[in-house]
């Protein structure tokens, strides 16, 4: 099994120990956070193992890139701790086990994944994907397995993130441009963070969309509109992205209102949390999202994750923000249609 | 003797009345197991006064005759087992009235819980029916005679508790109206305060009399609908969780469900709760009191809440379910049938059990699904198998799965439902000889003739 490159080194010299200090669900000082994540270090047990959520912050907070996030599910795995529930554990390994029912337009050299996400398909049409298309793959065969973070499941990753990448490769697929944070994220942080070798160039779906942006220029009117950006966990296993965001919303006339629960301290979409700690704890972080995004004037709420999408978007269009995907929102700017919406 | 076909053509015209074998073959099956017999005339009336001929004519001639509304008990509770009249309601198909203060509508004997769900949604929105998961086709009048259950019956019981009324064509050809209609114009209530006639005609699968007009209560329509997924693999812990829901008097409807396709659903035990409201107030109160009322197993990570895509949510959320016929793989000659006994909740862990444990004895594909009823006094179990319907060895061994799970229910002390007829005589055998003595003598003394629905709850 691939083993988890972690610099112990790098946290010993740390002086700020941000993975647990800048957490939003635990409230530590520097001194007893760098004594608990010690522990976590050494393999003792520690209360942050049980309290942490995998909402994934920390491995945007960690100055130095030494994938906190990794050694927290690693160790929760060694201990039996369940950060969601058993049967939900096992629905989650059910569902993403390869039954050779994968599908594929016609993959040339390029490709765009929808992972195993079907609404990634139906999201990826028109111009901005004409250069590409109809190279595709989806199915659990090229599911990136990041999911499993969420579950203490590393074991179920090291297993199977390898045969993924072979699956791609066997397609004669050379660059993938991944729709998704969370694959992103698996092939370019936490695959070489445990030496797993990914032969492919990766592409992450924000950068594409920036570039076919621009060779579009004179196609795109303008939204002007002011919009409220749902910051998903997964991107924080790759914050260098997200300027794209900024780059995107600049091309086609949209202001990301500043408010308070972006960038960094972005809150998690509620879904995790209400099925692993309860309601309240789910209700509470959704409805300081909402309450935020109406504060500031969004008249948007624009999704990166088509798994915050479930959880939340009917609530924010209950709550007169309309719910759109980055995707559909750059198709609105060159007069297309949105292809996901929500009726409430 | 007289010529039952003229006399039919006479009563119904030539257009409604057959003796045709294509047609009397068509009469003659259901789409379960149980084996075809042909009818040897069918009939579709329109009015009250015809089904009153043919009843009379039947009872002179001493012909059987069988009601028919859709044939979807799947049980064979339509299949002419001693041959005789099939009498197809459908052509009675009129809604009567809606009184919307009093929330109650009176159908004719043929309308379907599907046109009434449209009638309902054009005219009177802030109305609804409790609709079966049988295909919109089922008709209420069979629904409720053989105590169907539906959307609503968490909340308000079988289908049957439902009714507020009856108008009965009785086996010996009277009309008679069943609870305040028999003495005014307003069909409130099927009995109380008057003695409860109706249950001479519910439960008793077309035996005793021809339901031609059905007064049914209606109910709240609410603006949101909503659905949670409650998801445990210990199906020793799903009576304590549904005690714990039910407990909230929250929920709209509660289904519990194990299957073993497609795989993500395998080793769980799925509880379907359905919610509704008038805001989203309303709506997030219901849901935090049904989270908090099960937070015990979430704490344990024995049971979780299971995320859904908006698609696949908007799935699970119809009604009727789509996704039997997708079990059953309808579309490629596939079928399946359940037995389906009402027990107790404390039974469920052994009936889930043994849905599984006959599934590989006899080499079928199950699934095992329940329905709360009323609260939780007790469930619907229904133990299904599927079949391929060109496979007779096949549908051999998903009968005797049924028999069997029959025998295990009944020997628990379960009660079985739509009973196919061995299961009329598992549950006859089981029964209070006098309730079996005072069941025969009601059958005896409405239809002296034996012509309804021969075959069935029939005692030796």
């Amino acid at each position: 099994m691939p083993e988890l490159k972690f610099d112990k080194t790098k946290c010993a010299n740390c002086n700020v120990v941000n993975c647990l200090v800048k957490c939003q669900y635990i409230d530590l000082d520097k001194d007893k956070a760098k004594e608990e994540w010690q522990k976590v270090i050494n393999g003792q047990d520690s209360f942050v193992l049980k309290a942490c959520v995998t909402c994934y912050a920390c491995e945007e907070y960690c100055p130095f890139g030494n994938h906190p996030l990794y050694l927290i599910v690693e160790r929760q795995e060694e201990k039996g701790i369940l950060p969601q529930p058993r049967p939900i554990t096992k629905q989650a390994i059910n569902m993403t086990t390869s039954q050779g029912k994968f599908l594929v337009g016609k993959p040339e050299k390029t490709a765009l994944s929808f992972c195993a996400i079907p609404r990634l398909y139906t999201l990826a049409v028109g111009k901005l994907f004409e250069d590409v298309l109809p190279s595709w793959i989806m199915g659990t065969e090229f599911f990136c397995q990041a999911m499993f973070l969420h579950f203490a499941r590393m074991s179920v990753i090291k297993e199977n993130l390898p045969k993924v990448i072979d699956n791609i490769w066997n397609q004669g697929i050379r660059e993938v441009i991944f729709l998704h944070d969370e694959c992103y994220g698996t092939f370019t942080k936490l695959a070489p963070a445990y030496n797993i070798d990914v032969p492919l160039k990766s592409i992450h779906y924000l950068e594409y969309l920036y570039h076919k942006l621009k060779e579009r220029q004179k196609m795109i009117k303008p939204l002007n509109i002011k919009v409220a950006y749902h910051r998903n966990c997964s991107a924080r296993l790759v914050p260098e992205t997200d300027h794209f965001v900024d780059d995107i919303f600049g091309l086609i006339g949209v202001e990301r209102v500043k408010r308070e629960y972006d960038h960094e301290n972005a809150l998690c979409c509620g879904g995790l949390l209400m099925t692993s700690i309860g309601y309240d704890a789910g209700h509470d972080v959704q409805k300081r999202n909402i309450d935020d995004m109406v504060k500031f004037g969004a008249e948007y709420c624009v999704f990166n994750c088509p798994a915050c999408w479930d959880p939340l978007a009917e609530k924010v269009a209950r709550r007169g923000i309309k719910p759109i995907h980055i995707i559909d929102l750059c198709k609105l700017a060159i007069g297309e249609k949105q292809a996901v919406e929500v009726t409430v | 003797m007289t010529d039952i076909y003229e006399a039919l053509v006479k009563i119904v015209g030539k257009d409604y009345a057959s003796n045709n074998h294509e047609e009397c073959y068509f009469y003659g099956r259901d789409p379960g197991l149980m084996a075809p017999h042909e009818a040897d005339y069918v009939v579709m009336p329109r009015t009250t006064e015809e089904v009153q001929e043919i009843v009379k004519l039947a009872n002179k001639e001493k012909v059987p005759i069988v009601p028919k509304g859709a044939g979807l008990a799947l049980t064979g509770l339509v299949i002419p087992l001693k041959g005789g009249i099939v009498m197809d309601m459908k052509r009675m198909d009129k809604i009567l009235e809606v009184n919307e203060s009093a929330r109650y509508v009176v159908v004719e004997g043929g309308v379907t819980h599907g046109a009434l769900r449209e009638y309902l949604n054009e005219h009177h929105p802030n109305l609804r029916n409790s609709l079966p998961e049988s295909p919109p086709i089922t008709t209420i009048a069979a629904n409720v005679v053989i105590h169907g259950q539906g959307r609503l019956t968490n909340q308000y019981g079988f289908n049957s508790d439902m009714v507020n009324g009856l108008e009965v064509v009785l086996p010996t050809g009277e009309v008679c109206k069943i609870g305040s209609c028999s003495v005014g114009p307003y069909w409130f209530s099927k009995g109380p305060p008057l003695p409860d006639l109706s249950g001479l005609f519910l439960g008793w699968l077309g035996t005793t009399g021809i339901l031609t007009e059905v007064g049914l209560k209606l109910y709240p329509k609410k603006k949101i609908k909503d659905l949670e997924i409650l998801v445990t693999d210990n199906e020793d812990l799903v009576p304590d969780i549904i005690f714990r829901i039910t407990h909230t008097e929250m929920v709209e409807d509660l289904a519990i469900w194990a299957q073993e396709r497609p795989l993500m659903f395998r080793g769980n035990y799925h509880i379907s709760i359905f919610l509704t409201a008038d805001s989203e107030g309303e709506l997030e109160m219901k849901r935090k009191m049904i989270y908090d009322s099960v937070q015990k197993y979430v704490d344990s990570r024995d049971a979780g809440f299971m995320t859904m895509n908006l698609d696949m949510r908007r799935d699970f959320m119809d009604n009727p379910q789509k996704s039997m016929t997708a079990f059953a793989d309808v579309r490629r000659g596939g079928g399946f049938e359940y037995a389906g006994p009402i027990i107790p909740m404390e039974l469920y862990p052994e009936c889930a059990r043994k849905v599984a444990e006959l599934a590989i004895k006899y080499r079928v594909v199950y699934g095992g699904s329940g329905r709360i009823i009323h609260g939780g006094h007790c469930m619907m179990f229904s133990f299904a198998y599927t079949f391929n319907r060109a496979d007779q060895d096949e549908m051999g061994r998903a009968r005797k799965a049924l028999h069997e799970a029959a025998e295990f229910v009944a020997d628990k002390g379960g009660v079985l439902w739509k009973p196919n007829i061995d299961e009329q005589k598992i549950m006859m055998e089981r029964m209070d000889p006098n309730t079996l003595k005072l069941m025969t003598s009601i059958k005896k003394f409405l239809d002296p003739n034996g012509i309804m629905n021969p075959g069935n709850w029939e005692a030796k």
